[in-house]
């Protein structure tokens, strides 16, 4: 009897080692997977019927000996059901995600067999400049948070005139909230070294990197192994899928520092240096990495491209509102009773994520505030949980879809803190270059503690909302761009917790 | 306590991680990465010897070191314990959990217990964000810990 345990960090951070060696010692064959996504139900151990995978989760390690002679090892226990058949399951679109959780990272076959390489094979029979045509029909846009159309850029960089192009993906993944990145790197490794493919065959490139945060070693282990097997089966090399391509990819891996999620600071990472931002222009598209066009994507982006390709741009633009088409991978974290990723088309209300897939808070009292788009995303209160994940809706309301990380806090939370924080945040991983970022997130900091102090409130308010104004027009990059923006939106919506 | 590793090892720790990296454009992360994986840290001493490897000056390769958090210049413990302090896991909270870290190890934040067996620091996400407040414990992540769970790993990896 076959059953399936992940392999996730989050999964294992709970428990999830213990409980496959356990049901091995028991005498199953245990494969292990990425996560589902439903991390609330981790460590989540499915086990292959005849019907489909049945689930059982949370299972601790204690309770493996009860289920397996209640018969949980050929489904017959109560669980919960068909995975397949959950809720949570069941209301998705999973495009990016559809083989997160199901196959074997670590086996290309599994990857094939459940249509890994069908966006690759379309992709290599296509003129290149067919290809860039399909990702910019298909509306994708940067994933990262920027929302930058992905075909634009693909086409900047293929038109550039250059012996050597790269392409870089930024798995920099550092916004607090956001860990979609991390699973499908950790569950389906071969699809994001197959986007990348894809991206260099439609640009031109010839080498791939990926940077990965050092916070994530268990997607490093996973890309690594993943990069040596995709080599093995002719999928990397020196011809892809014998198609006379060459593309290579190569794990880098960061040392802590935020700011190297910012493109150009991460181009300069991987040159070796201080992850500093750079003036833009010249784009990296341009004057990338080394200076040589660089398609710079995030991985969510790149891991978006084989489906495309396998199912037309015309299937993933049919999804989603306005100008954000396709699917988005949304993550539910913080004070959440049912937290983890699920993927969507956009349009989803913001209220329908945190309430009818996250049932609210872990502590079970009232929401609060949401921060949606990580550490530089916008506080949000309940009154705009109609809001739909739509990037332009977002942006008329001040705030940003981002990277689709939300955090949910309940009514214990103060605002003033978390604007403090956002500060503190900023000048603890600022890089330095620019002043407005570098000493201007010191004030705030030194500013919102006098207001929480009571010194001189009104006169301090007005300052903190000029320092705001002065980091937004005047930093180089989002990072001292944005932080007003959790800052502001908290005094906007929570004024109380200011006075 | 001596912070400086002797002269000779480092000379040869330094030479198998320019060598393992020979070939790989714009090296000197994965080769600090490797300095420090063997050493545990990045010595001074390290510095010049890689520069003139390297083809760079002193002040570029202590640039780089400076700038990124995981180099540290000093050992650490021989367990290091992170505690996430940014906004999910402070939606549940992790700063409680970081202050009763401190209190219960009697160090400050990036501190070292003075038996060096514990080196508390603190990390902006682990990606565990769902299932906070997380910890990691040299390379292995925690979810949903407890102060009384802390101690417990905490206990484990001394």
């Amino acid at each position: 009897m076959k059953v399936f345990v992940p392999k996730d960090s989050a999964a294992v951070s709970v428990g999830a080692d213990e409980v496959a060696e356990l049901l091995a010692r028991a005498g199953a064959q245990v494969v292990r997977t990425g996560s589902r996504g439903m991390l609330w139900l981790e460590p989540l151990v499915e086990v292959e019927t005849d019907a489909g995978r049945v689930g059982y989760g949370p299972v601790a390690p204690e309770d493996v000996d009860g289920l397996v002679a209640a018969g949980m090892l050929d489904g017959t226990a109560p669980g919960l059901g068909l995975v397949e058949d959950l809720p949570w399951m069941r209301a998705q679109q999973r495009l990016t995600f559809v083989r997160v959780g199901v196959v074997d990272p670590a086996d290309p076959a599994d990857h094939e067999r459940h249509g890994g390489l069908d966006g690759l094979r379309a992709a290599l029979g296509m003129d290149p400049a067919d290809v860039v045509t399909a990702v910019t029909d298909s509306g994708l846009r940067g994933r990262g948070g920027a929302g930058f159309p992905t075909g634009v850029k693909w086409k900047t960089v293929a038109d550039a005139e250059s012996e050597l192009k790269f392409v870089c993906c930024n798995a920099d993944e550092g916004d607090s909230g956001t860990f979609a990145d991390r699973m499908l790197m950790e569950g389906d490794p071969f699809t994001l070294l197959t986007g990348m493919t894809i991206a260099a065959y439609a640009v031109g490139a010839s080498e791939g990197y990926v940077y990965v945060r050092s916070e994530y070693p268990d997607a490093v282990a996973a890309l690594r192994t993943a990069i040596v097997a995709a080599r093995g089966q002719g999928w990397l090399g020196e011809s892809v899928l014998g198609s006379g391509f060459a593309f290579d990819v190569h794990v880098r891996v960061g040392a802590g520092a935020y700011i190297c999620g910012e493109e150009t600071s991460m181009l300069e990472s991987l040159e070796g240096k201080r992850g500093t931002v750079r003036p833009k222009p010249p784009i990296p598209a341009l004057e990338g990495l080394f200076g040589h066009p660089t398609v710079v994507n995030n991985v969510l982006s790149l891991a978006s491209v084989p489906t495309i390709l396998a199912d037309g741009a015309e299937a993933y633009a049919a999804l989603g509102v306005g100008r954000s088409r396709g699917t988005q991978v949304f993550q539910l974290g913080g004070n959440i009773a049912r937290g983890g990723v699920l993927e969507t088309a956009f349009g989803i209300s913001l209220g329908e994520l945190v309430e009818t897939f996250g049932g609210g808070t872990l502590s079970g009292r009232p929401v609060r505030a949401v921060q949606v788009g990580g550490p530089l995303g916008a506080y949000l209160p309940v009154e705009q949980f109609d809001l739909p994940m739509d990037y332009e809706a977002f942006a008329a309301s001040g705030a940003m879809v981002g990277h689709g990380g939300i955090v949910v806090f309940d009514d214990t939370v103060d605002m003033s803190s978390m604007a403090r924080f956002a500060m503190e945040f900023c000048a603890e991983e600022s890089c330095g270059r620019c002043t407005p970022c570098r000493i201007g997130a010191v004030r705030g900091v030194e500013t919102i503690d006098r207001i929480r102090a009571g010194e001189d409130r009104e006169a301090n308010l007005v300052l903190l909302e000029d320092l705001c104004e002065l980091m937004t027009d005047g930093s180089l990059c989002a990072m001292g761009g944005l932080t007003p923006l959790p800052v502001r939106s908290a005094i906007t919506h929570f004024g109380e917790d200011f006075r | 306590m001596s912070i400086e590793a002797p002269p000779g090892p480092v000379d040869e720790v330094v030479s198998r991680a320019v060598e393992a990296h020979r070939g790989s454009r714009g090296a000197l992360l994965p080769i600090l990465h490797a300095v420090q994986e063997e050493l545990g840290h990045v010595p001074p001493s390290v510095v010049p010897v890689l520069a003139g490897r390297l083809n760079l000056s002193t002040a570029e390769v202590h640039g780089v070191v400076t700038f990124y958090r995981d180099f540290r210049t000093t050992p650490p413990g021989r367990v290091t314990v992170r505690v996430c302090r940014a906004e999910a896991c402070r939606a549940v909270g992790g700063e409680a959990l970081m202050e009763h870290a401190a209190a219960s190890l009697g160090v400050t934040r990036g501190g070292t217990t003075p038996d060096g067996a514990v080196t508390l620091d603190e990390v902006f996400c682990l990606g565990n964000c769902a299932l906070g407040p997380a910890v990691q414990v040299g390379d292995r992540l925690h979810g949903r810990v407890t102060p009384a769970r802390l101690d417990a790993l905490i206990g484990q990896g001394r």
